[in-house]
């Protein structure tokens, strides 16, 4: 897909470390000789990403990996503590007044929980109306058609205004987040587990709304999910990481046929088949580690049923080794 | 599209065992009789105190009105003018019935209105700390511990002394160290929905601070911070009558209820129960009304139970 | 053929509310072999959990179970009083949860509740529990078992939580197991591992199990027989091959069709429309009637009979026709 855009969102070699500060009694301590125990937690540990206009890219990962600490810092919600965010090109860190708004609104996010993304205590009108209102996107006149049109828009009923979010299924709960986020415009959503708190059933309503909301809106996706099959259904592009890490990338069809990376290949082996039966499962051995002590080198090696003494050494790069198609395995790249 | 309700012409299935209509109300009824008798004596004791200048035999304050030969009369007695004091009078000539509702809205203009400034100061407190985290939080909260550490009667007490009496004095005192409790439970529980994701999501609208602490913060946390307040009504009117009865709060001329149980005290032991008992017994309906209607209050403030 | 462990037949648990007493699961048959993996399918408010607390007793007021029998080994469970249900749970049939603190007390030591499953059905010395609960979590896959015996649950990760609940389970080699969505809480690969060592148990020690999700994918590689519920009732069971091949419910057909596996990657997919009835709004007749694409009209009047044919059965007026009978 060539575009002239820029990229709506890149990612340069960002890091995102959450340490936990130490209080007055360990600081005290410290004054005393005692060293000061810093946890840190490598959420992110050095990712590079770039979203062509109008792509949706999935982003898969279990717990732990990053993947929504990520999400969040494409949507401004977090600063990363290393590294850059370009928003169409321009670095974010640098936006300020009008321009740092536009960002804002621009990179909406879809959130996982539908019962703790909404206000328990507004009704779906003043939900939906107070971005226009805040933001003054519609004249007072306009706003409650305005609300109507977002409630149709994303498959609801307009005697729904006056209900409570708690009055709502989970689905439907989904929805007005969905129509909350399109108020303002977006041109980028990202989606963080959109559908995993849903019904199988349900979940093929949202997953359909996504893909025709993007089709309507010309908008871009990143789509975050432990659920392979949801992200190959409705991916252009796909990203897998683990421990903070991109570990492959690559074309939807591509990983999917061809993955590289043992740990891909490894999920894609656990994803439970409906069309597999009476299988022998045969499980990958480890426990997920926890990016707080992440293992030396690459940091799948423990598990990794091809491991090599270079693993637990040394990390391996993300390589391009088809087109468009990149992965981080030493076994790549030996002769 | 979604259809989300069954198409209105079908049918739905009947329930297994029906509950008729009238027996689901009165069941519920029987479930709280406490809370329907405590609204009705509240609502009662908020008329008598609102119209007492109304229909109170006597204005206690006005010292022109007493009659200190007729001071210590048991209830029922016959006044010098002719009418009865249905619950006896006091020391000082006072009738006690006037001197009762009198003193029950200082109790409760003491109460509300300290624990309304309370809350109100410490629930700012409290959400500011726990959105701006950080040094705000610290600086915050270190004032909140060292408020804490003081008991609120001593420090009243210093203040009153210092000050003199009034009623306004005692609620300043009250205000002072109450605010802390406030600020911190609001606090803490900004601090648990903080980090719900209807918040993050307020931010990533772009809504300003002040907007989401006010309109998405609070609202969901005034619970707890209800319930502590409907408590503290309650305590702010005891402590007002501790302070009175130690003979620091309101001036002798226009008494609290406290005050009336002080004076009474020495007379309990040779008789005349009336001036210490009535109040007394006006004091606790007073506390036990308030708590019990606060309780419910709450509870229908929930959307969720609507 | 092996034995039938359990047979439950009409059983109906209602939940009493201030308009009336609903029935969470209306009339569901079940049958399980020993050593047979059944896997309960449904969505949420398909009655498929409240159903697996029913076989074991653990319905509390308002809800009760009002209609049935439940043959566990021929004997009616409905009919035993509490101190012989209580001799029979975590001994003779066990459950596990979703979420694994529900089966482990957060003060107390791993070591401490497992010896008291053990020691509460059975008259053995302390030494003998703490080897039998040893051996349990090596079976489970727990590395270094005998230190872990004196962990806390928090000390362990969800994935390893859960196979510590597995571990009880299997402490006293109970005859069937009930899982209630035991894996829905965890990642992809601990899963896979979980399913692993259920699979094995039950093919070494013959336990029969009863496989409560909504994930069909999981069902589809575990079990060998499922039933599909829906609004309380059993819509369509039997061989797993057979019912996820060749449907005979719309409701089943319709699933399988909204699942992004089976779609072609990138088209809409088919999905059903409308949502799951709430209990106290369920449609007369059918009710699936409302969301059905096959529906006609006797569907609204007449609830669907059982209908059995061979080791499948299913209920539905119009069911979907099969390639090799004759319709």
């Amino acid at each position: 897909m060539t575009s002239h855009h820029p990229p709506v969102i890149e990612l340069r070699n960002v890091h995102k470390r959450f340490e936990q500060r130490p209080d007055l009694a360990q600081r005290l301590l410290a004054l005393a000789g005692r060293p000061i125990d810093r946890r840190t937690v490598h959420a992110v540990n050095g990712v590079d990403l770039a979203v062509a206009h109008g792509e949706v890219l999935g982003l898969v990962g279990e717990s732990g990996c990053g993947k929504s600490t990520l999400g969040r810092i494409v949507a401004g919600l977090h600063r990363p503590t290393e590294g850059e965010v370009l928003y169409q090109g321009e670095p974010t860190a640098n936006l300020r007044g009008a321009q740092r708004l536009a960002y804002v609104l621009g990179v909406q996010m879809v959130f996982q929980d539908p019962q703790a993304s909404l206000n328990p205590r507004q009704r779906l009108r003043q939900i939906l109306a107070e971005p226009l209102k805040v933001h003054r996107l519609a004249p007072a006149g306009e706003i409650p058609s305005r609300v109507e049109r977002a409630l149709s828009a994303v498959g609801l009923e307009r005697d729904y205004r006056d209900r409570f979010a708690h009055q709502l299924s989970g689905g439907q709960r989904q929805r007005v987040g969905i129509a909350r986020a399109l108020m303002v415009q977006p041109k980028f959503l990202v989606c963080d587990e959109p559908v995993a708190a849903l019904d199988v059933s349900i979940q093929a309503q949202v997953i359909n709304l996504f893909m025709d909301l993007r089709e309507q809106h010309g908008l871009t996706y990143l789509f975050i999910s432990h659920d392979l099959g949801v992200v190959r259904h409705i991916s252009d592009r796909v990203a897998i990481m683990y421990l903070g890490k991109i570990v492959e990338q690559a074309p939807a069809a591509e990983i999917f046929s061809r993955a590289n990376h043992p740990y891909t290949q490894a999920l894609l082996a656990e994803v439970p088949d409906v069309r597999r039966r009476g299988r022998r499962f045969v499980p990958i051995k480890g426990e997920i580690p926890s990016p707080l002590n992440p293992p030396s080198g690459c940091a799948f090696h423990p598990r990794c049923p091809h491991a090599m003494p270079r693993c637990r050494e040394q990390a391996p790069a993300l390589e391009p080794i088809a087109a468009g198609h990149w992965s981080a395995c030493h076994l790549n790249t030996q002769t | 599209m979604d259809r989300s309700t069954p198409d209105s012409h079908a049918r739905t299935v009947a329930p297994l065992a029906e509950t008729p209509r009238r027996a689901a109300i009165l069941k519920r009824l029987r479930a709280r009789p406490t809370v329907a008798g405590s609204a009705c004596a509240l609502v009662l004791l908020m008329a008598a105190i609102l119209a007492a200048p109304l229909f109170a035999p006597q204005n206690p304050y006005d010292l022109a009105n007493l009659n200190l030969l007729d001071g210590r009369l048991p209830p029922g007695s016959e006044s010098m003018d002719g009418w009865v004091y249905l619950l006896g009078t006091d020391d000082q000539g006072r009738d006690m019935l006037s001197a009762i509702l009198y003193g029950l809205r200082i109790s409760l203009a003491v109460g509300l209105t300290a624990v309304a400034l309370a809350t109100a100061i410490g629930s700012v407190a409290g959400l500011v700390a726990a959105y701006a985290g950080g040094w705000i939080d610290t600086v915050l909260m270190r004032i909140v511990d060292f408020i804490l550490g003081f008991p609120t009667i001593l420090v009243a007490l210093v203040l009153l002394a210092v000050m003199g009496r009034g009623v306004d004095k005692v609620i300043l005192a009250l205000v002072l160290v109450q605010w802390a409790n406030y600020a911190r439970i609001m606090r803490s529980r900004a601090l648990q929905e903080r980090r719900k994701e209807y918040i993050e999501a307020a931010a990533n609208l772009g809504y300003p601070a002040w907007r989401i602490i006010a309109f998405h913060l609070l609202p969901n946390c005034m619970g707890p911070v209800l319930v502590f307040a409907t408590i503290q009504i309650a305590t702010a009117i005891a402590l007002e009558a501790t302070l009175s009865f130690l003979g620091v709060g309101v001036p002798v001329t226009e008494p609290s209820l406290g005050l009336l149980i002080a004076t009474g005290f020495q007379y309990l032991l040779s008789g005349d129960y009336w001036i210490s008992m009535f109040p007394g017994i006006a004091l606790l309906l007073l506390i036990l009304a308030i708590n019990v209607v606060g309780d419910r209050l709450r509870e229908a403030l929930d959307p969720r139970r609507a | 053929m092996s034995e039938v462990i359990l047979q439950v037949r009409g059983l109906r648990t209602a939940f009493h509310t201030e308009a009336g007493a609903w029935p969470a699961v209306d009339g569901v048959d079940l049958e399980v072999r020993r050593g047979e993996i059944l896997g309960l399918v449904g969505e949420s408010g398909s009655g498929k959990s409240v159903t697996g607390f029913s076989l074991l007793g653990l319905i509390d007021p308002p809800g009760e179970v009002v209609e049935g029998e439940i043959l566990f080994k021929g004997q009616d469970l409905r009919r035993l009083d509490e101190e012989d249900m209580r001799r029979l749970r975590g001994n003779r049939i066990a459950m596990i949860f979703q979420d694994p603190l529900m089966t482990l007390n957060p003060v107390l030591r791993i070591g401490e509740q497992m010896m008291e499953a053990i020691l509460t059905h059975e008259d053995v010395s302390r030494a003998q529990a703490r080897e039998r609960c040893r051996q349990a979590l090596a079976m489970v896959g727990i590395p270094a078992p005998d230190k872990r015996l004196d962990s806390y649950p928090h000390e362990f990760s969800g994935g390893m939580r859960q196979r510590v609940a597995i571990a009880i389970a299997m402490l006293n080699r109970p005859d069937l197991i009930i899982c209630d969505e035991p894996t829905t809480a965890l990642d992809v690969t601990i899963q896979g591992q979980i399913l692993y060592r259920m699979q094995e148990i039950c093919r070494t020690h013959d336990t029969a199990l009863i496989w409560i999700t909504h994930d069909l994918g999981v069902v589809a590689e575990l079990a060998d027989r499922i039933a599909v519920m829906y609004a309380g009732r059993i819509v369509e069971a039997g061989p797993v091959d057979e019912v996820l091949d060749a449907p005979r419910h719309p409701y089943t057909r319709g699933l399988l069709d909204s699942m992004p596996a089976n779609a072609r990657p990138g088209a809409r997919l088919r999905q059903i429309e409308g949502m799951t009835p709430s209990l106290s709004a369920r449609p007369a007749g059918c009710a699936f009637r409302p969301r059905c694409p096959r529906a006609v009209e006797r569907c609204a009047e007449q609830a669907p009979p059982v209908n059995l044919e061979g080791s499948r059965s299913f209920r539905c007026h119009v069911p979907i026709a099969c390639e090799n009978t004759a319709a």
